[in-house]
């Protein structure tokens, strides 16, 4: 049967641009077609921003590479209107299961807590996630929307001007000149984009290797993620079993730094040390075998001048975690509501500082989380690997250590606390809430509130009499009334013991600022600060 | 209210009866499972205490005692 990730979606075809007499000069235009490129994409064409995709492939990733999705990157993708989609398809799941040696030693829930529209993850094959991204494109094209993706376009050349960048875009015709007004490089890990510019990408490299399958059983292994610290099928090493749709199993076994990579991946070395681990009765195809190291890094900058940096080619984590297509769509719906304002002359360049401070400071916390659940899952001396053996030891029997238990911290969003785009707190209202977090879902009017806001920004009032919008020069907020009266959890999210509250959200479901009754020109300070025009 | 810092003054009562408990949990052990117990015993005290400043002053002193005798 031939794969999804086998099929050109987006084949070769010549573009006029190819054929002009001097080259065109484009508004935006995204490097890569990847889960970020894509999604970046997908919210400019909204914003009714003309965007152009070069991918040099012409087809989604090779392989299931990222598979766990977080409930951000969920309510994102439902922003991006292709949230259902991936649901749909996607295996949910709340639950893991830690295993030391041969003993079942801790369960935990991700997700505790009902009132969220969305579960803690999905599991999903990058490659369909890919797919849904490239369905919507095709969609918002067919409704007039200007956007689309060039495939076999291969980005060979980059000149960085104050008004433009300048491209050197080779075809299976030969290359041509394209210009753009601000180039977004969702370019990936080896960012030739990043190269081509002489930007540093520096951080940690962590010696060791992973040989991740993705086997097709039919197995009634529960849909949770099971993790396992020197197990007796891969001894001193960690493994890993996680469930995806069409009955493909995710296995990760740690190897080690000192192996022969070519000789891991064959077949007849790989299939024996998978019986090993699921029982030599159980029957599997193999789908897809690789073996990875990784790095924790990022670039010191995210922005120089007019191109701007997104996702792998930013910055790189550890897999544990699922911090990698996670982050890069955190770092998408921070940038495209700011570069819509830039092009749109509604908001100063200056606003796209922001951007590379907040997604720094999300990197830098993704870099730290993925770095600690590395340093305790494949410890690097004798004594950390005594300290690790520790609390497994202890957690069998003792809750207290659980918590230190790290076989990865998985994804969630970072909140911009001191954030340049942060305005006045109410410390009487819940922490949870406060500027600089994601606005937290709650039932609302029979619905969801993410659901309910606006693709602008949003003036949240709770029990607060405020007008229908409020302006600050060209940019507004609309109000978003509504009852928390009957409503415990809505209340318990936004009010705390609190009567009334009122929250300034941003175009990407960040609080900016909230107050406990409204002030006009205090609401029009904080949306000038939030939308960098003061 | 002032954060509570680091104990350094004697609170041990019975400090002789303490040591030797101490010695006599590693009585009869090999190096690695010496070095096993001294973890979880720290685990278990650093669960106990809970003060994040108080813990990081700790490691800090021990550090330091560390350094100090043996440049
Ligand atoms: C084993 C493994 C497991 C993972 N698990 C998870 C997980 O569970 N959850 C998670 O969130 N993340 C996970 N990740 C990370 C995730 O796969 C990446 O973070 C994600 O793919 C990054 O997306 P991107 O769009 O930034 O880059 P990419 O997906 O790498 O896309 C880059 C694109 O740029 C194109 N390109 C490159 N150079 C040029 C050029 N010169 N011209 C034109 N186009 C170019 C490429 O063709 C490609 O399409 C995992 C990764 C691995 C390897």
């Amino acid at each position: 049967m031939t794969k999804i990730f086998e099929v050109p979606l987006y084949p070769y075809q010549r573009h006029k641009d190819q054929d002009a007499t001097t080259p065109v000069r484009r508004k935006v235009v995204i490097i890569g077609a990847g889960p970020v490129g894509m999604a970046a994409a997908i919210d400019l064409a909204q914003r009714d921003i003309p965007v152009v995709i070069l991918d040099d492939n012409d087809r989604v990733s090779f392989g299931s590479r990222a598979i766990c999705f977080s409930k951000r990157t969920l309510e994102i993708l439902d922003r991006l209107g292709c949230g259902d989609a991936n649901v749909e398809k996607g295996v949910t799941w709340n639950k893991g299961r830690v295993f030391f040696d041969t003993r079942d030693i801790y369960q935990f829930d991700l997700l505790p807590e009902d009132g969220h529209k969305r579960p803690a993850f999905i599991n999903l094959q990058q490659y369909f996630f890919e797919q849904f991204l490239f369905e919507r494109i095709q969609e918002l094209a067919a409704a007039g929307k200007e956007i689309e993706i060039r495939g076999r376009n291969r980005v060979e050349a980059i000149g960085a001007h104050p008004d433009h960048v300048r491209l050197e875009v080779e075809t299976p015709e030969g290359s041509y000149e394209l210009h753009a007004e601000w180039l977004i490089a969702c370019d990936g890990a080896n960012s030739p984009t990043r190269r081509m510019l002489g930007l540093d990408f520096v951080g940690r490299v962590f010696e060791d290797n992973f040989l991740i399958a993705d086997v097709i059983m039919k197995a009634d292994f529960p849909t949770e993620r099971w993790f396992w610290f020197d197990p007796p099928f891969n001894r001193g090493q960690s493994a890993l079993l996680h469930k995806q749709p069409d009955d493909v199993w995710r296995i990760d076994l740690q190897l080690g730094w000192d192996i022969d990579r070519e000789a891991e991946k064959r077949p007849e070395n790989v299939i024996p040390r998978l019986k090993a681990m699921l029982g030599e009765d159980v029957e599997f195809d193999l789908e897809w075998v690789s073996i990875y190291t990784f790095q924790c890094r990022r670039m010191e900058r995210f922005r120089h001048g007019r191109v701007l940096f997104a996702g792998d080619a930013a910055h790189q984590v550890s897999p544990f975690g699922a911090r990698g297509a996670n982050s890069g769509l955190q770092d998408t719906d921070n940038l495209c509501w700011k570069l819509a304002l830039v092009i749109t002359g509604d908001a100063p360049e200056t606003l796209l500082e922001s951007y590379d401070w907040e997604r720094v400071y999300g990197a830098d916390e993704n870099i730290m989380n993925s770095t600690r659940s590395t340093d305790f899952i494949t410890p690097k001396s004798e004594i950390s690997r005594v300290f690790r053996d520790a609390v497994l030891d202890l957690t069998e029997n003792h809750d207290f250590a659980r918590p230190l238990v790290n076989s990865g911290r998985l994804s969630v969003p970072c909140t911009y606390d001191d954030g340049p785009l942060n305005g006045p707190d109410c410390d009487a209202l819940p922490a949870r809430t406060r500027p600089g977090s994601v606005a937290c879902d709650a039932p609302a009017n029979g619905g969801w509130l993410l659901d309910q806001l606006g693709a602008g920004f949003t003036l949240l009032s709770l029990g607060v009499e405020s007008p229908e919008s409020v302006s600050a020069g060209p940019v507004s907020a609309t109000r978003l009334a509504l009852d928390a009266g009957e409503n415990d959890t809505l209340a318990a999210r936004y009010l705390g013991g609190q009567k009334a509250a009122l929250y300034l959200i941003r175009p990407d479901q960040h609080v900016a600022a909230r107050w406990k009754s409204f002030d006009e020109t205090a609401v029009q300070s904080a949306l000038a600060l939030a939308s960098g025009q003061s | 209210m002032p954060r509570p810092s680091l104990n350094l003054s004697a609170n041990l009562p019975d400090p002789d009866g303490f040591y030797a408990d101490l010695l006599a949990a590693h009585d009869g052990l090999s190096k690695a499972e010496s070095d096993a117990l001294n973890a979880r015993l720290l685990l278990i005290l650093a669960n106990h205490i809970g003060e994040r400043g108080l813990l990081r002053e700790a490691i800090q002193l021990a550090a330091s005692t560390y350094r100090q005798n043996n440049t």
